[in-house]
C-alpha cells in the first residue's frame, strides 16, 4: 500500500531515491542548483548509518564515491556543470574499473559560470563525450519530482546490475520544481546489488567477466584481495600494455552496455497510437512537449510525445519505431546546439523532415513555442 | 627472531622493478613492506592507494588490495575507502608531484580532516615519470627540464604543510637511512588519524643529472650529509642550517580522527 502523496522537491526526491536505493555514502561539494540533495544526505545519512562527506572539490568528491563504493557501499554525488566538468577525470577511472556509483548532474544554463540559477539542458554531449579516451555511458534524465525518486532508483539499479556509473541528468526545473509525491514502500521498486565473487579467493579475478558479460566485485576488506587501476590492466587488475589486452578491455567495456541495449534504453509514449508529428523530448521539456501534444489536437493535428527517458545509450531502435509512422519530428531542448535533434539525425539519416525548438536564455520552452513549431505546414 | 624481509607481499612476477638503477623507490618499497609483516598487516584489511608518478606505479609490487588512482587525487579516493570501512589499513603512496603540486588542496584537507590515512610522499624534488621537470618541492635555483636558468620559486615544506593542516603524526627521512625510515612508517601505520611520512629520494635520471649527482652513490652521499636528525639540526644557527634539512618526527600528537567524530555525529543525530 502507498502512502498518502505528499509536497515533494525534485532534489529531495532524488536524495530519496538514493536513500531508498540503499545508499550509505555521499561525497560533494555545494553548487546551485544541487546543494538540496547535499544538505538532504547531511541530515539523513548519518541516520541511517551512512556517511554524508562534504569534501574540498569535485574532483575529490568523486574520487571518495568511487573509494567507497570499491569498499563494498553503495555512493552517489550530485552536482551541475561547472562541478561536472570538474568530474570527467574521475569519472573516467570508474568507467575504465567497472566501479558502480552514481553521479547527479542538475543541469543549469552555460557556458562557464553561465546562468547559475536557471535551468538548461545542454550538457547532453559532455555527458556522453566528456571525457578523453573512447567510451560508453549510462544516463537517465526525469521528467518529473516521481521520476527524480524513480530514476535514482533505477541509475543505482542499473550502476550495480552493469558494474558502471551512471548519470543521473536532472535539469533546474525538476530538481526544484514542488509536486506529489508518492513514496513506494519498501520492497516495492527491487533493487539490484552488485554480483559478488565466489569461490577460491586467490583465483579471484576482477576483470573476467562471467558469462553474463559481467565481472563480480569484491569489497576491499572481504577475503578477495583485488587490485584496480585507472591504467590498462588485465583480468588480474595488474597493468597490461599488450595490443591484444587494451583492445579486448576497450570492447568489453562497450559491448557490454551494448549487449543490454534493450533493458536499458527506457522511454515513455504519451498519445503516440495515431500520428503524425512527433516530439521527442526528455526531462522537464517533456511537460511541456505534452501540453503542446494536446494543444495540438484540440486543433485538429495529430501529435503524440516519445519520452527519452533514458539518454545514454541512445534509445536508437524506439525513435526508429515511431519516425517511421509520423511527416514530420520535433526535438525540443534548452540549448543551442540541438545535441538530441542531432543525434535523431544521426539515428534517421538525412531523408527526415527533424526540425528543432530551442532556447537557451535561461528560460523553460512552452507549449506555444513548441506548438508553433507543430503547426507550420503540417496538413490537417 | 628473523628478520622481516617483506617478500611476502611483494608481487615478485613483476619483477624486476620498473624503476631506474640508483633510484630511491625500491628502498621505500622495500621499508614499507617489511613494516607490513613486522606489524602483521593482513593483505585483505590492507589497501595501497597510489597516484601517478614513478612512486605511484609501486602498487604493481604489492600483494594486498590496491587502488591505482588518477594524478593527484590518490588522497581523495582513500578517504572514502575509509570512510566506509574503518576497520581497513588505507596506505597512500604519492611522489612531491602528486601528493603536494596537483594534488595539494588534497593534501591540506585530508591532514585537516585528520582522517585515519598513512599517507608515504616520495619526494625526488621533481616530476621524475615526465623527465624531471620542477615541482613545488624543487629547491629554489635547482635545475630541471622546465627551469633551464634555474628555479625562480620558492619550495614547500611538505612536513610543516600537514602539520599546520592538522595531521596526527608527521616524520621525514632520507632513503640513506632505511631502518629509520622503516621505523617511521610503523609507527605512522600505527598511529589513528593522519600521518605523512615523507622519504627524501634520489631520482638520478633527472633531478640528479640535472644537479651534479648523476652518479646515484653521489645523490645518496649529499642526502647523509644534509638530512641532519631533529636534535642536532635545532642547535645550529640559521646560517649554519642553510642547504640542510631537518629529519625525524615533526609531529605526534592523538587529536580525534575523522571516522571517530563521524561516529559521534551518527550518534547524535539518532538521539534528536
Ligand atoms: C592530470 C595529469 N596531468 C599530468 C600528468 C602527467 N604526469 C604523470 S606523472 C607526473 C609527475 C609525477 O611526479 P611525482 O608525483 O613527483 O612522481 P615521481 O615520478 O617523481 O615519482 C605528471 C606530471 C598526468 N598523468 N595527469
Ligand atoms: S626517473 Fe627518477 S624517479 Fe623515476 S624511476 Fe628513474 S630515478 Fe626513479
Ligand atoms: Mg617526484
Amino acid at each position: 500500500m502507498q502512502q498518502a502523496a505528499k509536497l515533494m522537491q525534485g532534489n529531495q526526491a532524488i536524495a530519496e531515491g538514493a536513500l531508498y536505493a540503499g545508499a550509505g555514502f555521499f561525497a560533494g561539494y555545494p553548487i546551485t542548483p544541487s546543494s538540496e540533495i547535499a544538505e538532504e544526505c547531511s541530515r539523513r545519512l548519518p541516520l541511517a548509518g551512512g556517511t554524508y562527506m562534504q569534501m574540498e572539490d569535485e574532483i575529490a568528491s568523486i574520487g571518495a564515491v568511487i573509494g567507497a563504493s570499491l569498499g563494498g557501499t553503495k555512493a552517489f554525488t550530485a552536482t551541475s556543470g561547472p562541478g561536472f566538468s570538474l568530474m570527467q577525470e574521475n569519472l573516467g577511472l570508474a568507467v575504465m574499473a567497472e566501479v558502480p556509483c552514481v553521479i547527479v548532474n542538475v543541469q543549469r544554463s552555460g557556458p562557464s559560470t553561465g546562468l547559475a540559477t536557471k535551468p538548461a539542458q545542454s550538457d547532453v554531449m559532455q555527458i556522453r563525450w566528456g571525457r578523453h579516451g573512447d567510451q560508453s555511458i549510462i544516463a537517465l534524465s526525469p521528467a518529473s519530482v516521481q521520476e527524480c525518486f524513480e530514476l535514482m532508483v533505477q541509475a543505482f539499479n542499473f550502476a550495480e546490475k552493469y558494474r558502471v556509473p551512471v548519470i543521473l541528468a536532472a535539469d533546474e526545473i525538476v530538481a526544484h520544481m514542488r509536486e506529489n509525491f508518492l513514496l513506494p514502500e519498501a520492497g516495492e521498486i527491487p533493487l539490484v546489488e552488485r554480483k559478488k565473487p565466489l569461490g577460491d579467493p586467490a583465483g579471484y579475478k576482477p576483470f573476467q567477466p562471467d558469462e553474463d558479460g559481467i565481472a563480480p566485485l569484491a569489497a576491499y576488506g572481504s577475503p578477495y584481495v583485488f587490485h584496480v587501476t585507472s591504467s590498462m590492466h588485465g583480468p588480474d587488475g595488474f597493468s597490461n600494455n599488450s595490443p591484444a589486452n587494451a583492445a579486448w578491455r576497450v570492447e568489453q567495456l562497450h559491448r557490454k552496455l551494448e549487449r543490454y541495449q534493450a533493458e536499458i534504453a527506457l522511454t515513455k509514449e504519451f498519445d503516440t497510437s495515431d500520428l503524425d508529428v512527433l516530439l521527442i523530448s526528455f526531462g522537464a521539456t517533456t511537460r511541456a512537449a505534452r501540453a503542446a501534444a494536446r494543444l495540438a489536437r484540440q486543433e485538429g493535428i495529430k501529435a503524440g510525445v516519445l519520452q527519452l527517458v533514458t539518454l545514454w545509450p541512445f534509445p536508437e531502435r524506439e525513435v526508429r519505431a515511431l519516425a517511421g509512422r509520423v511527416q514530420r519530428i520535433i526535438v525540443p531542448e534548452m540549448n543551442y546546439s540541438g545535441q538530441v535533434a542531432g543525434e535523431v539525425r544521426r539515428v534517421l539519416g538525412s531523408g527526415a523532415d527533424i526540425r528543432q525548438v530551442n532556447k537557451y536564455n535561461g528560460e523553460i520552452i512552452t507549449p506555444r513555442e513548441i506548438l508553433r513549431a507543430i503547426k507550420g505546414d503540417v496538413d490537417k | 627472531m628473523t628478520h622481516a624481509t617483506g617478500l611476502k607481499y611483494l608481487k615478485q612476477d613483476s619483477l624486476p622493478l620498473m624503476w631506474c638503477s640508483g633510484c630511491g623507490n625500491g628502498i621505500v618499497l622495500g621499508a614499507l613492506l617489511r613494516a607490513f609483516e613486522e606489524l602483521d598487516c593482513r593483505p585483505e584489511e590492507t589497501v595501497v592507494v597510489t597516484g601517478i608518478g614513478c612512486w605511484g606505479k609501486a602498487d604493481d609490487y604489492i600483494m594486498t588490495n590496491a587502488l591505482h588512482t588518477t594524478h593527484g587525487r590518490a588522497l581523495a579516493f582513500a578517504t572514502g575507502i575509509k570512510a566506509v570501512n574503518p576497520k581497513l589499513q588505507v596506505v597512500v603512496l604519492m611522489g612531491d608531484g602528486d601528493g603536494v603540486t596537483i594534488g595539494g588542496n588534497h593534501f591540506v584537507h585530508a591532514a585537516r580532516r585528520n582522517i585515519d590515512l598513512t599517507a608515504i610522499l616520495v619526494n625526488n624534488y621533481n616530476y621524475g615519470m615526465t623527465g624531471g621537470q620542477f615541482s613545488a618541492t624543487t629547491p629554489s635555483g635547482s635545475f630541471t627540464g622546465t627551469t633551464y636558468y634555474g628555479n625562480p620559486e620558492r619550495e614547500l615544506d611538505v612536513c610543516a604543510l600537514a602539520s599546520a593542516a592538522g595531521a596526527n603524526f608527521v616524520a621525514r627521512e632520507t632513503v640513506y637511512h632505511g631502518h629509520r625510515l622503516q621505523d617511521y612508517i610503523k609507527l605512522a601505520l600505527n598511529k589513528r588519524g593522519f600521518s605523512l611520512v615523507e622519504a627524501i629520494s634520489p631520482c638520478s635520471t633527472h633531478y640528479g643529472a640535472n644537479n651534479k649527482m648523476k652518479v646515484p652513490v653521489e645523490f645518496m652521499r649529499r642526502l647523509k650529509e644534509k638530512g641532519v636528525p631533529q636534535a642536532k639540526y635545532r642547535r645550529l644557527s640559521e646560517a649554519e642550517q642553510e642547504g640542510l634539512f631537518e629529519t625525524g618526527i615533526m609531529t605526534d600528537r592523538d587529536a580525534p580522527d575523522f571516522n571517530t567524530r563521524y561516529a559521534e555525529i551518527r550518534t547524535l543525530a539518532r538521539g534528536l
